[in-house]
């Protein structure tokens, strides 16, 4: 790990004012002492955030805003989040372990890094997405983890956070301040596909600070699922992952569809052609196979990885059949 | 007092592991010393051009930056007999030449640890790679058949009969080729070193070594030492599961850079860099063909191992030897080759050859069994070895039919629906598996000593390990047994090389070896104390004759007047004598000539699988064992139950997944190369069978740290099959591979 | 073979055993001209660990458990990874359960952490510490520390009916029924090589139903 000096601001305004070129907030460190120990990140200057007035979950225009330093374990378990966005604490609480929710932050989560093999380790030469220009060996490498939609001829890998998987379904927004002021980022703006330019994960800009994360209210958030498929029982990452949100009709009608895919892109993949065949449909699972099938339908695989466009298909359907016998 | 042997006695080491007071090999407090941290190679084959080494020199508290330029030459390195395990060749330092991945290229010493991992990132390396070659598939008209192969140096290859004729008589066949993956050890405890020179010519190991003393002997010569003149203590082992048997590269280099900087050096091989360096198990290639009679009767059995070994130094995953002895068929051929590979030297890993093999052999008996349409069991036990049809020698003893009986009773596996996909719950296919385990019984020669000490208490020394295999426990139960003591008056003591020699902790071969010389020696100075007791005419035995002498409660006395008798204290007190002592070795009898000695067992596995998603449970598994006597009821289940978690990780998740381009393992740590978590593993019920064996050893007890792992992954593999009616041959059963 | 090795650095054997005292002084640094970076600006900093404060002068760069481990030699606290995918190094933060090798020490400022050596009083084990002999819940042992941190807490998660992957319903807040498959969920982030799960289990289930009784 390079050396680093060392801050730990009370303030925002101090926290801004702290960071400079080389300098890195941190707020659980979960990922970014990960990756200084590897060598990726190698900030000069570490401003731990864990004393700003971040840390409540407030009832905010009718929906819930959260501080980007509350702990993910907290988020998860806090009573008007389980009963207004159950989708929000499974998500969390299929990610990780206890022991690393307890640190994790709302705020880094957002900006967690992928787990591509290739670009977590430095000794590997070629990663555009660390160092630009330098090629992405996933694409000829092991890519059974990597991407199957959005991904580009540079990067293909995958974003790894659950959390975000149903903060994009509720469409959330991120609340930022930054040197030039305050900004609101909806989420589906919030994390980028790759294209030519893999080393920025998000719009953030340099220097801004993810304060809150807003989510909006939503009466019928409570018919939701997270489902989570991955290698292990546990602690490991998802293959692929969906957060599905119903609002049906008395009759059983899909009003409107929110369906949001996890371990398939360089983003959270908001699944809007699911969507929008579902709105106004009676959910069964014919239909919903369809709509599966069509949100997949460009996807690309790669050597080790096509399993995933099956295994998403078959997970959209589950996890909405599953909602939709959730009581709202 | 009643017998400790078999009772399920608590931890002796416990105390101190639950408090974590027990010092691992990493943690023993050596003043002033420095940390050491290893360069590794991120090519799997080439040349070093060059080593930029002057930024990690200029950081602050850097002490020592080695590599092949500056390392110092060991010339006793070349032309040494290979004598594993612990005679692996080693990669310290000598040449530019990269012949695998996660080589040790270099090593930084510096006062702090966050200084010697800086500065080792720092250093630049400068390669002219070459393209390495792991792949098996591709390469078999390049196998080789090695000379002999596992722990026992078996023939490499057997014939028995006429495989094509036993093919042909056959009613129903089958030809399949199984395949398992790398796997790599990862104990929880990485590999770590304390080296401290206390003279030029005397080196002290703190070392994570199964074998304290093949870790001197091993040591010493490659450093050019007198045997005696390397210390060596391992007191806990954070788990070895053979990894730490042999010994690898950085032990050397940890002592060669104390040399160097004049201080005690502290090296830990860090996750990554453990896969590699440290052996592992090969990819087997198993091609297995077996043909039977309407009735179940086996005419014929193959088994065809394909594995890989390094460039430079040789290993087999003996997978083969399972399919020699566990059937009774006339016809049967085995064999074992080797392909080289660009890789680190693959080694012992829990129940090398066996784990594999049996899935190989016990999967292939399986799809016969559907073939047959025929129990699995049935068929098993239509097949019954009485004696072992390879060696022809009877078995020392064989409680396999009762260890299917109980554990198919246990499980309630007659209520098995026999048809695949026919059982359901939910979203879950349920199916139900069987296998057979087995694993060989061995021993190797082992020394101790006991004594008995001024204030009534008891010492019994042996240099021998614990792994987590309950060593303390056991050896502390033996010897108070012999002295008709409690387990507290009795202190054992291992892991150091001051104390009497003893084998290397591998091949389950502990309890057999050294609690088998802590029994005579433990008898021995029961023979001693009765003699002096009843020789000296001061003693209230005086004149008794020796076996009317018992030993209870810290005293000796009379069985026909139990009133005459003394206590220890006093026996030593008159005697004037600070303590009594005796020693004694064990060895391997002629045993081996004249029985063929196993454990065996059965186990049974229900599964759960995502009928869409692919995403498999193991609900539960039986596991039925006959492995001799039981020394402590507790941790030999302990035992068995970690072997068959291990049998769940090789069914369903282990695999270092290898970048054929680069020559590397892309997930070299514990979130991407999995293992079961506390999630992944489901009801486990151990069962052993009352197994009285008096030929294998003197205690009657066979090894049972690897049998649980064996026929574990073929059962968990046949279950998955009987839910899915899917067979999926190549081990990790992923869901990729079943909603294929 | 190195050729290009300086002929003065490799010696026989009887040299290389020979020089140890001598000190290998020909490798040993500053060898190689001025040290230029600079040494790093150490922080203090004041913890409470076991209950006892901990005033310190440390590199930024100390994790949290090689404080603990190389500093303060409480080696009760496992290095199994040291990148939070094990759970060895589980320490109680606040009365949290944390991976401490992710974290680092100057991060701490002010708060009380517990480690294993802290949670027995006296001679007497913390009902855990017992539990994981009387079921046997380990084998080598390494694991066993952060093991028991993490069930401490929790036993607290549980009382506090914080929900977990496997929780049936989080939208319905109640308190949460107690079963294996919980416990198991809530034990996963700490990795068992030797495979005592089935036995963790057993003591954290019998700790449980004893502090409820
Ligand atoms: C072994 C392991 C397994 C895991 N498994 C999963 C899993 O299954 N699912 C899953 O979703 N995640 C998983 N994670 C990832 C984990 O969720 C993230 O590491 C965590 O959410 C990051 O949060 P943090 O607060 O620790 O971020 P940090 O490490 O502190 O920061 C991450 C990044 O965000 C920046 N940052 C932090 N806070 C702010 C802020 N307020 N404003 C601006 N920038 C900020 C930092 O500078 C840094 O670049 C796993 C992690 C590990 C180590
Ligand atoms: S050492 Fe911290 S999680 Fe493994
Ligand atoms: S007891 Fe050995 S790793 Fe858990």
């Amino acid at each position: 790990m390079r050396q680093f000096t060392y801050t730990c601001p009370k303030t925002i305004e101090e926290a801004l004012k702290a960071h400079t070129s080389e300098a890195a907030f941190i707020g659980g460190g979960t990922n970014l002492v990960d990756l200084m120990k590897m060598g990726v990140e190698r900030p000069a200057r570490l401003i731990n955030i864990n004393r700003l007035p971040l840390t409540s979950i407030e009832e905010h225009e009718g929906g819930v805003r959260v501080g980007a330093l509350v702990s993910n374990s907290d988020a998860a378990a806090h009573a008007f989040i389980r009963e207004r966005y159950p989708v929000l604490s499974e998500a969390i609480l299929a990610g990780a372990s206890q022991q690393l929710r307890n640190m994790a932050t709302m705020g880094g989560n957002l900006l967690q890094r992928t787990r591509c093999y290739y670009f977590y380790d430095p000794s590997y030469k070629e990663c555009n997405k660390r160092t630009p220009g330098t090629g992405c060996a996933a694409k000829q490498g092991f890519n059974r983890i990597h991407a199957i939609l959005g991904a580009s001829e540079a990067c293909i890998a995958v974003h790894p956070s659950d959390m975000c998987v149903a903060l994009s379904a509720l469409d959330a927004v991120v609340q930022v301040t930054g040197p030039k002021g305050d900004r609101s980022i909806p989420f589906r703006e919030f994390h980028r596909l790759p294209g030519s330019m893999p080393q920025i994960d998000t719009n953030l800009r340099p220097g801004e600070l993810i304060t809150y994360i807003d989510i909006p209210p939503i009466t019928y958030a409570r018919r939701s699922t997270y489902l989570k498929v991955r290698d292990r029982n546990s602690y490991a990452f998802a293959l692929v992952s969906v957060a599905a949100i119903l609002d049906l009709d008395s009759g059983g009608t899909l009003r409107q569809a929110r369906i949001a895919l996890g371990g398939v892109a360089h983003k959270p993949w908001r699944a809007t052609k699911a969507e929008g065949l579902l709105a106004g449909k009676k959910v069964n699972e014919r239909i919903v196979r369809e709509a599966a099938e069509a949100e997949l339908a460009n996807a690309k695989a790669y050597r080790h990885n096509s399993f995933k466009v099956e295994l998403a298909q078959r997970s959209i359907v589950r996890a909405v059949i599953a909602a939709g016998e959730k009581n709202a | 007092m009643p017998e400790l042997i078999g009772k399920p006695l608590d931890r002796i080491d416990g105390r101190l592991k639950v408090t974590g007071g027990a010092p691992y090999a990493y943690e023993h407090q050596v003043p002033n010393a420095v940390y050491a941290t290893l360069i590794v190679s991120s090519i799997a084959k080439g040349r070093i051009v060059s080593m930029e080494t002057r930024r990690a020199e200029r950081t602050p508290s850097v002490l020592l930056v080695m590599t092949h330029l500056n390392a110092p030459k060991l010339p006793q390195l070349e032309g040494q007999p290979k004598k594993p395990p612990t005679g692996r060749v080693v990669q310290v330092l000598q040449d530019e030449v990269v012949r695998y991945a996660n080589q040790p290229i270099g090593l930084v010493v510096a006062e702090s640890l966050e200084a010697a991992i800086e500065a080792a990132h720092l250093v630049e390396v400068k390669y002219a790679a070459e393209q390495p070659e792991l792949e098996l598939e591709s390469r078999l008209s390049q196998a080789a058949a090695p000379q002999k192969v596992g722990g026992a140096q078996d023939p490499s290859a057997t014939h028995r009969g006429d495989m094509q004729a036993g093919m042909a008589e056959a009613d129903a066949r089958i030809e399949h080729v199984y395949s398992t993956p790398f796997e790599v050890h990862n104990p929880m405890e990485p590999h770590a070193t304390i080296a401290v020179w206390d003279a030029p010519d005397h080196l002290t190991l703190y070392d994570a070594t199964q074998g304290v003393f093949t870790d001197r002997a091993r040591v010493a010569q490659l450093l050019g030492l007198q045997a005696e003149n390397v210390h060596v203590i391992s007191p806990y082992l954070g788990g070895g599961f053979g990894s730490k048997g042999p010994v690898w590269s950085h032990v050397i280099l940890a002592a060669m850079a104390a040399k160097q900087v004049n201080r005690p050096v502290k090296l830990a091989v860090t996750r990554p860099q453990m896969f590699g360096m440290l052996g592992f198990r090969s990819q087997t290639r198993q091609a297995m063909a077996a043909g039977a009679k309407r009735d179940g009767t086996l005419t014929a059995l193959s088994h065809d191992t394909v594995c890989h070994t390094s460039t430079f130094d040789e290993f087999v995953e003996s997978a083969s030897l399972p399919s020699r002895m566990l059937y009774a068929t006339p016809n049967n051929s085995t064999s074992h080759k080797l392909i080289r590979s660009d890789i680190g030297t693959p080694s012992f890993m829990r129940a090398p050859g066996e784990s594999v093999g049996t899935y190989g052999l016990e999967a292939a008996m399986d799809e016969l069994a559907y073939e047959l349409k025929m129990d699995p069991l049935e068929l098993r036990l239509k097949n019954y070895a009485e004696t072992d049809p390879e060696k022809n020698l009877p078995w020392s003893s064989k409680s396999l039919r009762e260890c299917y009986r109980m554990g198919a009773e246990r499980f309630g596996w007659s209520k098995r629906s026999p048809e695949p996909r026919s059982m359901r719950r939910g979203n879950a296919l349920v199916g139900w598996g069987m296998a057979t385990s087995e694993y060989p019984t061995r021993r190797s020669p082992s020394n101790a000593s006991a004594r008995l000490n001024a204030d009534g208490t008891f010492s019994v020394d042996a240099g021998t390990q614990d792994l987590g295999t309950g060593t303390y426990t056991i050896m502390t139960q033996i010897a108070a047994d012999s002295f008709g003591v409690a387990a507290n008056r009795v202190k054992f003591r291992l892991g150091d090389t001051l104390l009497p020699q003893t084998p290397v902790s591998g091949g389950s071969q502990t309890a057999a070896s050294t609690g088998s010389a802590v029994y005579l020696a433990a008898q021995a100075l029961r023979e001693k104390l009765i003699q002096t007791a009843i020789s000296d005419a001061r003693s209230p035995l005086s004149g008794e004759s020796a076996q009317d002498v018992a030993l209870e409660n810290g005293r000796l006395f009379s069985r026909k007047d139990p009133s005459k008798g003394e206590t220890f204290q006093a026996l030593l007190a008159r005697g004037g004598q600070p303590y009594l002592e005796a020693q004694a070795s064990a060895k391997p009898g002629p045993e081996k000539e004249r029985y063929s000695m196993y454990a065996f067992g059965a186990q049974f596995v229900e599964v759960h699988v995502d009928a869409d998603l692919g995403q498999i449970k193991v609900a539960r598994m039986v596991g039925c064992f006959g492995a001799g006597r039981i020394l402590n009821a507790k941790t030999a289940r302990s035992q068995l139950m970690g072997g068959m978690v291990w049998g769940i990780s090789l069914a369903l998740y282990e695999e270092a997944h290898t970048d054929y381009r680069l020559g590397r393992w892309v997930n070299n740590n514990l979130a991407e190369y999995h293992v079961p978590t506390n999630a992944d593993v489901g009801q486990i019920e151990v069962l052993w069978v009352d197994e009285k064996d008096d030929h294998i050893n003197p205690l009657g007890a066979k090894g049972i740290g690897e049998i649980g792992i064996t026929g574990a992954g073929a059962a968990i593999a046949n279950a998955v099959f009987h839910a899915t009616g899917k067979r999926v041959r190549d081990l990790p059963i992923t869901l990729d591979k079943v909603i294929a | 073979m190195s050729d290009k090795s300086p002929g003065d650095l490799s010696v026989s054997r009887r040299e290389f055993v020979g020089t140890a005292v001598a000190g290998g002084a020909a490798t040993v640094l500053p060898a190689y001209g001025q040290v230029t970076e600079p040494s790093p600006e150490l922080v203090a900093c004041t913890l409470t660990i076991n209950g006892q404060r901990e005033d310190i002068q440390v590199d930024p760069r100390v994790t949290l458990l090689d404080l603990l481990r190389e500093r303060l030699h409480l080696t009760g606290t496992k290095k199994g990874c040291d990148h939070g995918q094990c759970g060895a190094c589980t320490v109680l933060v606040d009365g949290k359960r944390i991976n401490s090798c992710l974290t680092l020490a100057v991060m701490h400022e002010g708060s009380k952490i517990t480690t294993i050596e802290g949670l027995a009083e006296g001679s007497n084990l913390h009902p855990m510490q017992a539990a994981f002999i009387e079921f046997d819940g380990f084998q080598c042992g390494y694991c066993t520390p952060g093991q028991i941190c993490s069930a401490v807490a929790l036993l607290d998660e549980l009382k506090a009916g914080a929900p977990s992957a496997v929780t049936p319903n989080v939208a319905e807040v109640r308190a949460i029924e107690v079963t294996d498959d919980e416990i198991r969920e809530r034990m996963s982030g700490n990795i068992c090589r030797c495979g005592a799960y089935p036995n963790i289990v057993a003591a954290v289930r019998a700790v449980q139903s004893r502090s409820n009784a």
